[in-house]
């Protein structure tokens, strides 16, 4: 099981930096009552009876690691929805790619905690594969209201690179700093 | 603080490029790469990775040293795992590594040059190398 509800997401950007996508869309929307993501890739994408598969955590394709009979990340996804009266939903088609979008309802005594969200799109970045990266992300509550979108071709422009530890000492102050109150912005 | 823009996170990158800054050759820098796997992101994978930031930033070295992620090392008993590869020195898969191990890995491996012996794994699993 995956600690936070950050963690869980990570692990589905992960399966979609893997799948041979060109660009990974995520949003994360935040409020003090629900935490929900959507994840799409534009990889290679799953056949019906594949993406059934999936949900099975005593399956995976094979080609990553032949011989092992697991594959945990989608069934964590499912499980983590179930235990907290959560919801998820997987669209894919093969060619096209695939979106995997979940909900938590934050109230509920078994969901896990959000857990670290500017780190959580750092550790989206650093997943090698996709070209460009589109990660958006929203909060709406008592600690005030942000929205921000951050894109991977321009902070490897602007950082020239995603590679160094310096860069990413950067990348986590800027990140941070997008998770300010849009008004306190708007005011100085 | 405010919300920083993307001219001012050029300017602060430009500001911190000193001369220190010197980046080697491709296949000559030390490199630090955090498995990011199911299995390493559910052991702490992040938390692990978040200390090597902080503790080569204090040591000077984040200008010097690449930090990446790779999937699944095959050595799910032991995340989170961590390759170091330092030029001149055996590559070595690091297992169990927290935070504070994290930071014992910078001190005594990436500066003081010696390798923490109860803690090396070798190598990738034989599947994962091997393909069978």
């Amino acid at each position: 099981m995956h600690f936070s509800l950050c963690d869980l997401a990570a692990d589905i950007a992960q399966n979609a930096a893997e799948s041979g996508a060109s660009v990974l869309e995520a949003d994360i929307a935040e409020t003090d009552t629900e935490f929900r993501f959507a994840i799409a890739d534009d990889g290679k994408g799953m056949t019906e009876s594949q993406l059934e598969r999936a949900k099975d955590p005593f399956h995976t394709d094979g080609k990553k690691h032949p011989g092992r009979k697991v594959g945990l990340g989608v069934p964590f996804l499912i499980q983590t929805a179930a235990q907290s009266g959560g919801g998820w939903d997987i669209r894919s088609r093969p060619g096209i790619g695939t979106t995997v979008e979940a909900s938590f309802d934050l109230g509920n005594i078994d969901a896990p905690p959000v857990g670290d969200v500017p780190g959580l799109l750092r550790t989206i970045l650093l997943f090698e594969g996709p070209a460009e990266m589109v990660l958006r992300r929203s909060y709406n509550g008592t600690r005030g209201r942000t929205a921000y979108e951050v894109r991977k071709t321009e902070l490897v422009e602007a950082l020239g690179g995603l590679e160094y530890a310096g860069d990413l000492v950067l990348l986590d102050t800027y990140l941070r700093s997008l998770e300010e109150d849009d008004e306190e912005t708007d005011e100085t | 603080m405010a919300k920083m823009t993307l001219e001012e996170l050029r300017k602060l990158r430009d500001s911190k490029k000193t001369d220190l800054r010197k980046r080697e050759a491709d296949g000559k820098e030390i490199q630090v790469i955090v498995g990011m796997g199911t299995c390493g992101i559910a052991a702490g994978a992040k938390a692990s990775l978040d200390a090597f930031l902080t503790a080569l930033d204090e040591k000077k070295l984040a200008d010097g040293v690449l930090v990446r992620q790779t999937g699944c090392m095959g050595l799910c008993h032991s995340e989170p795992t961590v390759e170091v590869v330092v030029p001149g020195m055996p590559t070595v898969i690091y297992g169990k590594v927290d935070a504070a191990i994290a930071r014992e890995i910078v001190e005594k491996h990436l500066i003081g040059r010696s390798l923490l012996e109860n803690l090396i794994l070798d190598r990738p699993a034989a599947d994962i190398i091997g393909g069978n």
